[in-house]
């Protein structure tokens, strides 16, 4: 249980998506002028993440891996090569399911989520968890909670910068670094920031 | 025509610095120039053949299952580079860990598939596909100069200045390998390049007014 709470908190701060291995750029940038929106999408990400990690954890070790297939009597076959394929096939699978899901059930959440939901296929930190999922050998608890904590440390991270850019419309920036530029050095600073975690070990 | 899909993303139409795109695995990679070019290779190989290969059965592809046509073949060609890499260039496969893998969601060749392959003839499309991995390269390569440089004061692996640790008298500068620098020198590089392409700048969202107190002998 102690282990699993460290992995958490490892995920949401230490190794945060965002700031420490740069997934997820393009819409942490595109989609992070607006604090509403920012946390919509957050929320979008962390169930997003919750659900495909541990899924692509039970294809990988139920049919990918060396070995993996022998419940079904082919304990030789090693499918691992297709990997990439397989995991973005779920995650494409996944996040059309929950919209059509969310749109029936909770139209609620669908509305305010919106475009942001289909566009979180395309976003590497959902495929990149589930590639560090495998690379670290998590088993299945462990994966659930890496994505979710994956997610939740996604989430923070947008809404803090959201919060920043929306205070940064009272400063003048030089012409040449206006929008795209100056998020990219306050990027830069928060994830100094963040930086400051690494010397705590769990 | 050619010409200008292929020289046009490098400077004028960025895919990193205007487009906002393929941001996500490029900055992790750039900590030595060895790494960052087999990263550039394999995206500039990816991002050519995808849209080459898309734009041929463009017709074909009916338009609402067309993004996972693409994730298909964009898919494909990873797995292919991956295995290479693999069987070629082991350690550096080692290095790059999931970086490769996650060229499929590098919204530069998505992007690109979406944006030009659909709507142009196959060789046109190669050759965007290879301006826009040569745009792509040229900030990586930009940031790697630097981080190795004045990191670890190699340049290719080739000691250019000899560290203090191996009798030298440069003190490596260790911020340059951790991540945040990556993140200030492509705001820098965006920096560089709008001053010399004004055309680029961003409309500002809000203006500040001038000063509009008046000075207190004015009052009276």
């Amino acid at each position: 249980m102690e282990q699993l709470l460290n992995l958490f908190i490892r995920a949401v701060f230490i190794e945060n998506m965002a700031l420490s291995f740069f997934l997820g750029m393009c819409t942490f940038l595109a989609v992070s002028k607006k604090i509403q929106t920012a946390v919509g999408l957050g929320i979008a990400v962390i169930v997003v993440l919750a659900i495909t990690v541990p899924l692509n954890n039970i294809i990988f070790n139920y049919l990918l891996v060396g070995g993996g297939l022998s419940w079904a009597g082919l304990p030789g076959v090693d499918l691992s090569f297709l990997g990439f394929i397989s995991y973005i096939g779920v995650i494409a699978a996944s996040v059309q399911i929950l919209e059509m899901f969310l749109d029936k059930y909770v139209p609620a959440l669908y509305n305010a989520l919106g475009v942001f939901l289909p566009l979180i296929t395309v976003n590497c930190a959902i495929l990149g968890a589930s590639l560090f999922m495998v690379e670290r050998d998590y088993n299945f608890s462990e994966s659930i909670v890496f994505g979710v904590g994956a997610g939740f440390g996604w989430a923070l991270a947008i809404v803090a910068l959201a919060g920043i850019r929306e205070k940064m419309k009272y400063s003048d920036v030089p012409e040449g670094l206006r929008g795209l530029g100056i998020a990219f050095i306050v990027v830069g600073l928060m994830s100094l920031g963040f930086m400051s975690f690494g010397g705590i070990s769990l | 025509m050619l010409r200008e899909a292929l020289i046009e993303p490098i400077f004028d139409n960025n895919p990193i610095a205007l487009q906002i795109l393929g941001i996500c695995s490029a900055l992790a990679v750039t900590t030595s120039m060895e790494v960052t070019m087999v990263m550039c290779i394999a995206l500039t190989i990816v991002c050519a053949l995808s849209n080459w290969c898309i734009s041929l059965i463009r017709s074909f592809i009916p338009n609402n299952i067309r993004i996972i046509v693409q994730m298909t073949v964009i898919s494909s060609l990873v797995i292919l580079v991956d295995q290479v890499l693999k069987a070629v260039a082991y350690d550096t496969s080692k290095q790059l860990s999931v970086f490769v893998g996650l060229i499929i969601t590098n919204c530069i060749v998505m992007g690109r598939a979406e944006a030009f392959a659909m709507q142009n003839r196959p060789i046109p499309s190669l050759m965007d596909g290879i301006g826009n991995g040569l745009g792509y390269s040229i900030v990586l390569v930009f940031v790697a100069f630097f981080r190795e440089l004045f990191g670890s004061g190699k340049l290719y692996g080739v000691e250019i200045m000899p560290l203090v640790t191996e009798g030298g008298w440069y003190v490596p500068a260790n911020i340059f390998l951790l991540p945040p620098i990556a993140f200030f020198l492509i705001g820098l590089f965006i920096w560089a390049l709008r001053s010399w392409k004004p055309d680029q700048i961003e409309a500002p969202e809000y203006k500040i007014a001038p000063n509009s107190r008046t000075p207190v002998s004015e009052m009276s």
